[in-house]
């Protein structure tokens, strides 16, 4: 079979980035803006939300992945494109360049779910089994995701409120720790012991997800201890909070995964890098004898555009190519897709 | 003009929420201020009912910005992420636009801001119970803040 390659653009949030995947797994080249150090000069510490900053990024990064793929770019066979959800003057820049691409080598543009390219991430490190049900948990989002088959999408639960790794976030800042607060808080609730008790995030719909409440009871114990001028101790807190969101979200993709027989279960997102997430499923997913369970490798959880021309080699099959009116949907739903 | 008012579970802070979104009119700007934990999120999601939005409101801290369709748009900025960004981020033409703005975090985003909008500041007194400040600059506010009950 003649090869596929794709030339994917990622813009939806912080980052700019280019990416062209040959085949749907193998990385040619995968450019994130953040590896160009032309933002010292802002500290490097806000995030990349305003869309000048896009711009002044995207064409070094787009030439940048060009010139490291070691491709003639008339070979590619499509540029695929985050077209939402996402921050709307981020995602315009991402989309603009990827219809100037499109209408420049005469080539087909497909605009793609941010959340898809995240699933077909872990197609870089395994071989995708339907039905599939991918875990997204990320500073951004929190969402069950049954894949009854290639290219079809339903959304099991989502967050009603705040995504984990923002709990993680605001919990972290309230403990004064550094951000990002994942990675704090895996680490001293690693020295926590069982002690304080904060109650489990409650729902309408069983799979749906809820931590603004878990946050607001960490805020309450903190209050209760200093009333009472007790000694607080982060690390127990710590651990109580990992304990309480984690095992909300393991025990409810156990239950997506027994309800809907799923063959493989995949994780993908910032917060699949958690090492307490990680043991939890892979003590719990093997009781589900029929279910692979594929953990990722951080490097594919965060955004990136290699993940989106992952998602964009098996579209070519799926999608509709868009014509030149394309425009970016910050609200875009993943039944669109 | 000011107005305080005491809520005592989150579904209070929905209900105000929503009798303030159907109070909303376009090209409208609240502010909401407060401690993570002060209702923010929940109050914004009960005003989104309001103006008649189906659907989850969920925190727009990631992306900044989330937009929804009602009677009237609604521009649902978090600045939380902004703190110690000084750049124009081109959000003036939602703000000053033909919904409503409702702003978490406003104090990362001041530029922003236009001189006439409803501010409200959020307290949590006890476990469930929090106080709302609100404060109307402007005509339109103010009648906009008589007629919340």
């Amino acid at each position: 079979m003649k090869d596929r390659i794709i030339l994917a653009i990622e813009s939806s949030c912080d980052e700019t980035a280019c990416a062209i995947v040959k085949n749907g797994n193998e990385i040619l080249s995968n450019v994130v803006s953040s590896q160009i150090n032309i933002h010292q000069k802002f500290g490097g510490v806000v995030p990349e939300v305003a869309s000048r900053i896009h711009v002044e990024n995207i064409s070094l990064v787009i030439e940048e992945a060009i010139e490291k793929s070691g491709i003639a770019i008339e070979t590619i066979d499509a540029i695929a494109v985050t077209q939402g959800p996402g921050l709307i003057g981020s995602l315009h820049v991402g989309v603009m360049a990827a219809k100037t691409l499109a209408w420049m080598l005469d080539k087909p543009l497909l605009p793609l779910h941010h959340l898809i390219g995240h699933i077909y991430a872990n197609a870089f490190i395994d071989r995708l089994e339907f039905p599939l049900l991918a875990l997204v948990v990320s500073g951004g989002h929190t969402e069950l995701v049954l894949m009854r088959s290639e290219w079809e999408f339903e959304i099991l639960g989502t967050t009603q409120d705040d995504a984990i790794g923002e709990a993680y976030d605001k919990v972290a800042r309230v403990l004064g720790l550094p951000y990002p607060g994942g990675p704090a808080i895996d680490k001293l609730a690693k020295e926590g012991k069982p002690h304080y008790k904060l109650p489990v995030c409650k729902t309408d719909k069983p799979l749906d997800f809820s931590f603004s409440g878990l946050k607001s009871a960490v805020l309450q114990l903190i209050d209760r201890e200093k009333r009472a001028s007790r000694d607080l101790i982060a690390a127990d807190v710590a651990y109580a909070f990992q304990e309480t969101a984690l095992n909300d979200l393991v025990q409810k993709t156990l239950m997506a995964a027994k309800q809907t027989g799923i063959r493989q279960l995949v994780v993908a997102g910032g917060v699949a890098a958690n090492s307490r997430l990680r043991a939890l499923l892979s003590e719990q997913i093997p009781s589900l004898e029929t279910v692979r369970l594929t953990l990722p490798p951080l490097w594919c959880c965060t955004d990136n555009a290699a993940m989106i021309a992952a998602a964009g080699c098996v579209a070519l099959d799926h999608v509709a190519p868009a014509d030149l009116k394309l425009a970016a949907t910050p609200s875009k739903e993943l039944s669109d897709s | 003009m000011e107005k305080r008012m005491v809520v005592y579970s989150a579904q209070q802070t929905r209900e105000l929420g929503k009798r303030l979104g159907e109070l909303c009119f376009e090209n409208c700007v609240i502010t909401l201020s407060g401690d993570l934990g002060a209702g923010k999120t929940t109050l914004t999601q009960g005003l989104a009912q309001g103006l008649g939005i189906q659907g989850t409101i969920s925190s727009p801290t990631f992306t900044i910005l989330k937009i929804y369709q009602g009677r009237l748009p609604l521009y649902h900025f978090d600045a939380y992420r902004l703190e110690g960004s000084d750049e124009d981020l081109g959000f003036e033409e939602m703000i000053d636009g033909d919904g409503v703005a409702v702003i978490e975090w406003p104090e990362f985003m001041s530029r922003e801001i236009p001189e006439e909008v409803l501010r409200i500041t959020m307290r949590r007194v006890e476990e469930d119970q929090r106080e709302l400040l609100f404060t109307a600059v402007g005509k339109s506010y103010e009648t906009m803040l008589e007629e919340l009950k």
